[in-house]
């Protein structure tokens, strides 16, 4: 005789390790030495809406199957399932230990509905409008970002130094992924020689300044994003001012001593720094995370002789170059912002468009660096300490 | 021979080759070896005591030469060393 869809439930709740509401808490607040439990909510995306255990991840029941593997490869990783009630996360973990291979499954008692009657706190997801779960629909589908990685995206703020080669495709990327404040400092108006690869810009704007040009074309692209302009060159007076409270920085400047300055600033301040650099059909990537990797003096301690430095004139580079290298840029932040993947930290990518070839090469902190392994702070003397920049250029002929 | 790569702003120096294939059981001969074909990357990757310049990178492989030990560094046939210099251009 077929069992009811009672009997069946309560069959398989004796099969499945459930927990009370205390013990998950308690796990979640042991500091460290919990047993570093996945929390998985697996009601659907409107009751996740209204509210959830902070710390949590949702999948819902209805994609458990194809979702679980993006958000726990690990078969041994513990994981507690919570729902409403307590029924369908017993039959979500009853699909997770019997025919996926979970080892270290439990479902928790009562779901929601008794964490909440226990007075224990509940985080309110910021929601996404109807409009914004169409438009980043793709991105939602993604077990890694989700409507809590594209919210993360969405209060993210972003600054781009340089609106030309690399700035342009990246500050499109971020405003379509939704970084919801992008901020971009570039002195320059749009000129012709720039639309050969400056794709933010259009033949239409040329002669209006690059910040007022990429703003339009961010507003076209996605209203969601609010657009912070500096028409200002990046120095030593200003630099504390602008990029202080930014999330990360996506450094695509075109010299030197601002490089230096850079560096020295977001180490002060403890801001990652995505950078790229890019020459004729060649191109260099990193993320500089102040302490926990290298910063640009450990990969650089000296900059090169004006001679070797071709940066200070205009210099060929291929089209199409700034956007692979301002592509890739715009991706990493993106894993960073989401805080999902392997951050390339500590890593050094080289791209080499002729023979369509990367090279990877590691970046050590050096254990000596005057600006990033010292327990002191950096001083305002101290910062972008660089041969004088009009010295260095005219050196270079 | 082992393989060097050349940078964008070392290939004038050495006709334009993007990859070089020099002699040498150590980062420092190999080097050595580059400069006596190509003159004109002496300066460009040694200063005048001999040591490898401070903006001039080295890599074995992917490991830069100043973790390993320096010049002296062991190089097998296979390897590939990489020069890397600085490069700052963004627009």
């Amino acid at each position: 005789m077929t069992p009811s869809g009672a009997e069946l439930i309560r069959q398989i709740k004796s099969e499945v390790r459930e927990v009370d509401p205390a013990a998950v808490h308690a796990d979640l607040h042991a500091n460290g030495s919990g047993s570093g439990a996945v929390v998985i909510d697996v009601r659907e995306s409107e009751e996740w809406d209204t509210g959830h255990v902070p710390g949590a991840q949702h999948v819902s029941r209805s994609f458990l199957e194809s979702r679980i593997d993006g958000v726990i490869p690990d078969r041994d990783t513990p994981v507690v399932l919570y729902c409403a009630s307590g029924n369908r996360s017993a039959l979500a973990a009853h699909t997770l230990q019997t025919q996926l291979g979970y080892t270290n499954v439990s479902s928790m008692i009562g779901g929601i509905t008794l964490w909440k009657d226990r007075g224990y706190e509940v985080g309110q997801p910021q929601t996404l409008s109807k409009e914004q779960r169409e438009r980043y629909g793709r991105h939602l589908l993604l077990p890694e970002i989700g409507s809590e990685g594209q919210t993360k995206l969405l209060n993210a703020k972003v600054l781009l130094l340089g609106a030309g080669g690399l700035g342009s495709p990246t500050a499109l990327y971020l405003a379509a992924a939704g970084v919801g404040t992008l901020g971009l400092v570039d002195d320059d108006v749009v000129d012709l020689s720039n639309l050969q690869r400056q794709v933010i810009h259009s033949t239409s704007r040329v002669g209006i300044p690059k910040v007022d040009s990429a703003e339009q074309a961010i507003n076209d692209l996605n209203p969601d994003v609010k657009v912070v302009k500096y028409q200002t060159r990046l120095n030593a007076d200003n630099i504390m001012d602008i990029v202080e409270g930014w999330e990360v920085i996506v450094d695509g400047v075109d010299n030197f001593p601002t490089r230096y300055l850079l560096n020295d600033a977001t180490v002060r301040l403890g801001i990652p720094v995505v950078s790229a650099s890019i020459l004729g059909f060649d191109g260099q990537l990193s993320i500089f995370q102040p302490h926990d990797g290298p910063c640009y003096r450990c990969l650089y301690p000296v900059p090169p002789p004006a001679e070797l430095a071709p940066s200070c004139g205009a210099n060929g580079v291929l089209g199409v170059l700034p956007g692979t290298m301002g592509l890739l840029q715009a991706t990493e932040v993106v894993k960073l912002v989401a805080g999902i993947g392997e951050p390339l930290i500590g890593r050094l990518l080289l791209y080499e468009a002729l023979s369509a070839t990367f090279t990877e090469l590691k970046v050590r902190k050096d254990p000596d660096c005057p600006i990033c392994s010292r327990a002191e702070e950096i001083t305002d003397e101290e910062m972008g300490v660089f041969p004088d920049y009009e010295a260095f250029c005219a050196a270079a002929g | 021979m082992s393989t060097i790569k050349i940078p964008p702003v070392l290939r004038p120096s050495v006709g334009g080759e993007k990859e070089l294939q020099a002699e040498g059981a150590s980062v420092g001969e190999i080097l050595r070896d580059l400069a006596g074909k190509h003159p004109a990357t002496q300066a460009q990757l040694f200063s005048g005591d001999g040591e490898l310049n401070r903006y001039v990178n080295v890599y074995l492989n992917d490991e830069d030469v100043r973790v390993l030990d320096g010049l002296k560094t062991p190089v097998s046939p296979s390897d590939t060393l990489v020069i890397l210099p600085a490069m700052a251009g963004g627009a």
